[in-house]
């Protein structure tokens, strides 16, 4: 291992602080025996028991993590078949528009897909609930899922698909056998973006949640309008946890099947 | 003895397994293949070859469903094949990169195609065994493809391609990806491997040392059409154009004009102030027609003296020799700036050669060494 310079181990720090303090802060706070949320008052863990019995709260949270799951599934089944199209549908009519197209509302403000939406759902008396925020998340994140799903196909090899063919599968079982399995780390990838991206959101979901329903991040931000709850800060580090073991166990499962891959590579060399 | 010789193509009653009858295929403006009709026989192991562009591998994807002809027809066994998808033909085809699944092991690719036919338990495992001995790779059958050799990789591309006893098998570039010896170890095992199954092959080649060695018959194709269809001596011994005789195989080609000489013989004048040079062709020329000469190196000697019972003998100095150990070219170059190649196995250390750089010799060759062409 090599000493960091002092130079490197300056900016390192810094840089690392200006990231993580905020977070830090919240999680210490989250711990505080003290309802004022700025009062240092000594160690307690009450306000997650208090969480707990927050319905509100775990109504919301049960809201975002449904909404979350089903829109995901939906946008990577839209995305991929878009993908699909996009890159192996041969020259069509139209197709360079399409694929404009599926990359515009990435970088469609959020407030305008959000109204749209909205419009859209009184236009057709549609009552809004969770039903209207899987339908708005689904919207915008299948074109994530569908530009992380199409970049791994265009280097797919197109002779293993006609290979398929050749051997006796129909279409749709060259897709099912051949395809999806090759392609999984990146729909897989597509999921837990599209996951996360529906997590997160707090605009869309405002304009397309009704009063049934309401999402964990539009029950934080407007129970902090309200004055910060030491509860709040509970809840943020749940989430916290929540993220940073995915994030681990992402990277830890990926990281063995790399060293796995290498050790039978060498096996493969010695024998 | 009474050994008969595999040629279906010279008998007139047998059947044609693959036909190809005035097919055309055009992407956009450009035609791959034109208006071109083929009949190739069961047991064939049959070569397209020819340069990058000229239609082979169009013909193997038409054979493999992945393409339809514009025009014409392709049968197989007597059956238009044009409606049939390629996942219902009885064609299998090997790719040019192998094209293994990389998410499943040696064993479950060569068992695929064995699957989508749903062959009971036991008849598949003795099938993707006796696939596995045919191609000797037992030891790797739990192996992915990516911890394999490419030498393994192409016998279990072959294995999986072989493992439902197809009535054709393509092979596109089948051995393009190995290194020369390997290419040419591989060569062999296919020919014994086509023999063992049965099977027709098609392969497609740019090389035409492979298409000569491996195959009972060798199409050259050059834009979309059939230059010539013969056996691989017969390609090489006697080529029909200019083309041909150029695309295999070293050759010196002289232009001049023919004179009939009685007979199937001919009088070639080729350049002022030069005898006439001799040949004999079977192939019919009309006194002043203007006619190519094509010599194989290997058929012209090279002399320090004028032999005197030559038909035909040139004198000319030695412009440049190419030393590829079991063998040597030399250019010689004429009066009149013409370089012809002579061929000559080394059977001599290099260091008690006969003649070097600037050394005048002469070339010759008898009337029938050379084949006499149109075009």
């Amino acid at each position: 291992m090599n000493r960091l310079s002092w130079f490197n181990a300056v900016s390192l720090t810094l840089g690392f602080a200006f990231l993580y303090i905020p977070m830090i802060i919240l999680i210490v706070y989250s711990f505080n025996e003290s309802k004022l949320v700025t009062v240092w008052a000594g160690f307690s863990t009450k306000w997650y028991g208090e969480l707990i019995r927050n319905e509100a709260f775990l109504n919301a949270a049960w809201v975002t993590l449904k909404v979350a799951v089903f829109s995901s599934t939906l946008a990577t089944i839209l995305g991929t078949m878009a993908a699909y199209v996009l890159v192996r549908g041969g020259r069509f009519l139209g197709r360079t528009l399409f694929s404009g197209m599926i990359y515009a509302p990435l970088v469609m403000p959020e407030v305008i897909t959000g109204l749209a939406l909205l419009l859209l759902f009184i236009g057709i008396g549609l009552d809004r609930g969770v039903l209207t925020i899987v339908l708005a998340h689904t919207t915008f994140s299948m074109c994530y899922v569908s530009v992380v799903v199409s970049s791994r196909l265009v280097t797919f090899d197109r002779s293993l698909e006609e290979a398929a063919l050749d051997l006796g599968c129909s279409p749709a079982e060259s897709f099912r056998l051949v395809t999806l399995p090759i392609i999984a780390p990146a729909v897989i990838s597509g999921w837990l973006l599209a996951f996360t991206l529906s997590l997160d959101d707090l605009v869309i979901a405002s304009f397309t949640s009704g009063p049934s329903a309401t999402t964990l991040p539009i029950k934080i931000f407007s129970a902090v309008r309200l004055g910060v709850s030491p509860e709040i800060n509970a809840l943020s580090t749940i989430m916290i946890a929540i993220v940073t073991m995915g994030v681990i166990t992402a990277s830890l499962v990926t990281k063995r099947a790399m060293v796995r891959q290498k050790q039978e590579e060498q096996a493969a060399v010695r024998a | 003895m009474n050994t008969s010789v595999f040629a279906p193509w010279d008998d007139p009653g047998e059947k044609p397994l693959i036909q190809f009858r005035n097919v055309t295929k055009r992407f956009g403006e450009f035609t791959a293949i034109d208006n071109l009709s083929l009949d190739i026989f069961e047991k064939e192991f049959f070569a397209l070859l020819g340069p990058s562009g000229c239609g082979k591998t169009t013909m193997m994807r038409m054979l493999a469903g992945f393409e339809t002809p514009t025009e014409g027809q392709i049968m197989l066994a007597g059956q238009d094949i044009d409606p049939i998808p390629p996942n219902k033909r009885a064609v299998n085809m090997m790719f040019q990169s192998y094209a293994l699944f990389p998410h499943l092991s040696v064993w479950e690719n060569i068992a695929f195609g064995l699957r989508r036919d749903s062959m009971p338990k036991h008849d598949l495992e003795e099938r993707v065994e006796a696939m596995l001995r045919l191609t000797r790779l037992e030891q790797f059958a739990r192996r992915k493809p990516h911890q394999i050799s490419g030498g393994q990789r192409q016998r279990v591309a072959l294995a999986r391609s072989l493992a439902k006893a197809p009535k054709l098998l393509l092979l596109d570039e089948p051995l393009g990806a190995l290194d020369k010896k390997l290419r040419q170890d591989t060569q062999f095992e296919l020919m014994d491997i086509q023999e063992k199954t049965g099977t027709t092959f098609v392969i497609v080649t740019h090389d035409q040392e492979e298409a000569m060695t491996v195959a009972s018959r060798v199409a050259v194709m050059d834009q979309g059409q059939l230059m010539q269809v013969a056996t691989p001596d017969r390609i090489y011994e006697t080529p029909n154009s200019v083309y041909v005789a150029d695309f295999i195989g070293d050759v010196n080609i002289i232009r001049g004009r023919a004179r009939q000489n009685g007979g199937d013989g001919y009088h070639i004048d080729w350049a002022e102030g030069q005898e006439a040079l001799t040949a004999a062709s079977d192939n019919g020329f009309d006194t002043g027609q203007s006619c190519h000469l094509a010599i194989r190196p290997e058929k012209v000697a090279i002399t320090a003296e004028r032999p005197s019972d030559a038909a035909n003998a040139v004198q000319g100095k030695v412009h440049d020799i190419a030393y590829l150990g079991n063998l040597s070219t030399y250019y010689v170059e004429l009066p009149n700036g013409i370089i012809i190649k002579a061929q000559t196995a080394n059977t001599r250390r290099i260091s008690r050669r006969s003649y070097t750089w600037e050394d005048p010799v002469w070339l010759s060759w008898t009337a029938t060494a050379g084949v006499l062409l149109a075009n």
